[in-house]
């Protein structure tokens, strides 16, 4: 591995919704350049995890934190930092598509510049090229650009949402269950293009689907409750963990 | 025996299957039968002088309305200034930030507006705008249909601004934009289209209002283009026009019912056309 430094590093992240605690001292790192997988059943708090690395967790009305999220060394969780600043660092993808339905394919890719006021054609078409060839999306949309986003597959709609992400040059993208509502093929073409993406930016995925972070994650972190049990390389975690939940859980013994 | 019960049940659904069809007939009759009556009594005497003419005196014949045409947009249109930003700002709000105690009391002002006799607003604005300007104007017309205006266009806002999934908005938040932004260009851009037909229909709501109109704007017979004047309304001018005893002014009330009804029906067709090609472009 060329590269082996931390991107962020979480240590005792606790979150709340009103009385509800979500989140209990979760301590984690995340390195450059690599694939981080967060697994875990329904409810036990992974969204909730990664929507704290981009304070998308603040959206949510009576959510609080403690403790602290360093991205390259800098707390963004402190008061001082500006949520809209770290949201263009750490990018995004959501469980279902989420094409901008008033806009076209080009106009959506573009939409995280233009609408923070970058209004120069030339380099949006420049732009929105490199981030459609990034999504792996290009050579099936090169020829409708102009067309509503909503009219693509499912599929390629998840893509071009990536594409709409990478456009803003993040330098860590997160997603949350981006294929849970993709079929196999679709599934695959991601998962090949998280390959792709790690080479230029850190990539952190939640999922149900545990042969999902088999193949594509090179860590991965095992939620339940609330908690982290687990969290080391990948092929431990499926392998030999540590833990009898951890085991039982991607065993399929319960959930 | 099993026959005879299917068949007794057979003719129970062709008596039920009636039924429903001929009130539903019943239902549309009244409409069918107005807008034929109108056009009947409205299309013989509309004229091109009925567009472009004022008001004749009795005893003269032609004459139009022009001048009540251009005042009721001239109205409409100010009323539309009034509840236009209010309507669309109150509407994101409840959409958005009105879930507590606040975004309660609120909505159920809203709903309570929306169901207050129209006249009333007449009166708060004739308390209001006639009495302390010592004249009727415009402005009193168009203060009291915006009044009427603003609980529909908040309402058709809110609702859609909430139709509006939340993940678009999350997904503009997580590009980096600006809450603002991200609710301007892409929540209430997503739902313009359905807000521009609840703002339509407040519209052609507004322009039938007759009653609090009879004492804010008042009417005028000839030609006004200034807001703080008595100007003429289509609805008013009907309304003199058909209690008048003379015949030539019942035939320009008939043709200017047509007129109305021609002009609303247009803002909804519009309105149908334009909505659909949203849903489904």
């Amino acid at each position: 591995m060329a590269k082996t430094e931390n991107k962020i590093v979480v240590t005792g992240l606790n979150v709340w919704f009103l009385e509800k605690q979500a989140l209990k001292s979760i301590n984690m790192y995340i390195q450059e350049n690599h694939i981080t997988a967060i697994i875990g059943p329904s409810g036990c708090g992974k969204s909730t995890f990664v929507r704290c690395l981009n304070r998308m967790h603040e959206t949510v009305a009576g959510a609080t934190t403690s403790g602290t999220v360093f991205l390259d060394g800098e707390n963004i969780l402190g008061s001082d930092i500006d949520p809209v600043m770290v949201r263009r660092k750490v990018g995004m993808v959501f469980q279902k598509p989420t094409p901008f339905p008033t806009m076209t394919i080009f106009e959506n890719v573009a939409a995280g510049l233009k609408l923070n006021g970058d209004k120069d054609r030339k380099k949006l078409t420049v732009v929105v090229e490199a981030s459609l060839r990034q999504a792996a999306l290009w050579d099936e949309v090169k020829d409708s650009l102009d067309k509503p986003g909503s009219s693509l597959s499912g599929g390629q709609q998840q893509r071009l949402c990536i594409a709409r992400a990478l456009a803003v040059k993040p330098e860590v993208l997160l997603l949350d269950e981006p294929c849970s509502a993709l079929d196999p093929i679709s599934t695959g073409k991601i998962e090949e293009l998280l390959h792709q993406l790690k080479k230029n930016l850190t990539v952190v995925i939640v999922t149900h689907n545990m042969q999902q972070a088999a193949r594509v994650a090179d860590f991965t972190g095992f939620f339940l409750l609330g908690e982290l049990i687990e969290f080391d390389v990948t092929t431990r975690i499926f392998t030999a963990p540590a833990d009898k939940r951890t085991e039982d859980y991607v065993t399929g013994r319960f959930g | 025996m099993d026959v005879t019960a299917y068949s007794i049940r057979k003719i129970k659904e062709k008596v039920f299957l009636s039924a429903v069809f001929i009130c539903a007939g019943l239902a549309v009759l009244p409409l069918l039968a107005l807008l034929g009556y109108v056009l009947m009594r409205g299309f013989s005497s509309l004229s091109f002088d009925f567009f472009t003419h004022l008001p004749t005196p009795v005893g003269e014949t032609g004459g139009g309305m022009a001048n009540a045409i251009v005042g009721t947009f001239m109205i409409v249109g100010l009323a539309s200034l009034i509840s236009l930003p209010i309507g669309l700002m109150g509407g994101i709000w409840l959409a958005e930030w009105g879930s507590g105690k606040r975004g309660f009391l609120v909505r159920y002002t809203v709903d309570v507006m929306s169901g207050f006799p129209t006249i009333v607003f007449g009166i708060f604005a004739y308390v209001l705008f006639v009495l302390t300007m010592r004249r009727f104007s415009a402005i009193a017309g168009g203060f009291a249909l915006g009044l009427i205006m603003i609980p529909y266009i908040t309402k058709t806002t809110e609702e859609m601004v909430k139709m509006v999934p939340r993940t678009l908005k999350e997904s503009a938040l997580a590009l980096g934009i600006p809450e603002w932004k991200a609710m301007l260009l892409v929540v209430f851009r997503t739902a313009w289209s359905g807000i521009f037909t609840g703002i339509m229909l407040a519209v052609a709501r507004a322009a039938g209002e007759t009653a609090p109109l009879l004492f804010t704007a008042f009417n005028n017979m000839f030609w006004n283009f200034r807001p703080d004047q008595p100007t003429a309304s289509m609805t008013v001018q009907i309304y003199n026009y058909a209690i008048s005893p003379f015949e030539e002014w019942n035939r320009l009330a008939w043709a200017g019912a047509l007129t109305l009804v021609g002009m609303i029906l247009l803002i909804t067709i519009v309105v149908r056309k334009y909505s659909r090609r949203v849903v489904y472009g």
